[in-house]
């Protein structure tokens, strides 16, 4: 049952504090999200500065970096990534528990960046892996990662537990698995996964 | 029974296991109920570093190994005792020179053989 949220205000000021278990589920999920111990390139340099005492990631619950994808919640994909890399990259999603959330961070991430034409770079981790969040940036400033981590945070308060909307690990029919490419002759095969990424029509 | 001097360990003992498999029982039943589980291939591989795994883990080291290690185990034991013996010199008598002798040339013994084998020839 949804409580009303002027009620729920109304009731607050009053010193009774209302909730759902959606709400609390949310918000003890949101609260830690552990990243993923990994770190792809420059990027990942303001990934660290994010995570030291001087901009204190610790204060959103994200503090702990594991070094296993068994335990991470949250991968930052920080830097370019090279199609060397692409496999590796998606297999450590794979490897996650759900539920899982990826920020890609930074120029390279989302599109490839400043070495887009490279003939040995992926066009945006985004072709293989549902991301979240994008942050543009070349590097993103410990500022916008962390806006990137509060867009994240909102988003997870924001998933019903039930019915349509509901984030993909509640999801029974969901898709678990991302197949993971494979260095073919001249490119990665398949170029993209059109279930997470739909090839944009060139019109010429 | 609650007479017996032992009986308020046995309860203390009791509660302290219930302190411990409850938790673990209830992580239990709540991974059960309510995880998410979707495994796949992928996920339940063994190597969690991205890279695929090559090859069995049950693979064998070769056995001539042992031979560096005993002969490892000649120098190293002989250190540990030829330096107590050094500093207690001056004060030790005859026949525990003679002991000490005794002991070195047993170990160097052991390292002529392994010589007269080869195997400290590096191949």
């Amino acid at each position: 049952m949804a409580v009303d949220q002027n009620l729920k205000i109304e009731l607050g000021k009053q010193g009774i504090f209302v909730t759902t278990i959606e709400e609390l589920y949310n918000w003890g999920r949101r609260s830690s999200v552990w990243p993923m111990q990994f770190g792809l390139a420059c990027c990942a340099i303001e990934m660290i500065a994010t995570t030291m005492a001087r901009y204190d990631l610790a204060r959103f619950g994200a503090e702990v970096f594991r070094p296993s994808p068994r335990q991470a919640d949250l991968m930052i994909v920080s830097g370019t990534v090279t199609k060397k890399m692409a496999p590796q990259v998606v297999r450590l999603y794979n490897q996650m528990a759900e539920p899982r959330y990826v920020i890609a961070m930074g120029a390279c991430a989302i599109s490839g960046g400043p070495f887009k034409q490279g003939y040995n770079v992926l066009k945006g981790i985004d072709r293989y892996i549902p991301v979240d969040v994008h942050i543009p940036g070349c590097p993103p400033r410990p500022e916008a990662l962390i806006q990137a981590f509060m867009t994240l945070q909102k988003k997870i308060d924001g998933q019903p537990l039930t019915g349509e909307g509901r984030p993909r690990f509640l999801d029974s029919d969901a898709q678990g698995e991302f197949p993971v490419p494979e260095q073919g002759a001249h490119d990665l095969e398949p170029t993209s996964n059109t279930g997470v990424w739909p090839v944009p029509i060139t019109i010429r | 029974m609650a007479s017996s001097p032992y009986f308020s360990l046995a309860v203390l003992f009791v509660a302290a296991l219930g302190f411990g498999v409850a938790p673990l029982g209830l992580a239990w039943a709540w991974a059960r109920v309510f995880s998410p589980a979707k495994p796949n291939a992928i996920k339940n591989a063994i190597y969690e570093c991205g890279l695929e795994s090559k090859g069995d883990a049950w693979m064998g080291f070769r056995s001539a190994y042992y031979l560096y290690g005993i002969i490892f185990l000649i120098f190293d034991v002989e250190a540990v005792f030829l330096l107590p013996f050094a500093v207690a010199f001056t004060g030790l008598g005859a026949a525990a020179c003679a002991a000490m002798l005794v002991f070195v040339l047993l170990l160097v013994e052991g390292l002529a053989w392994a010589w007269a084998k080869g195997v400290l020839t590096w191949q």
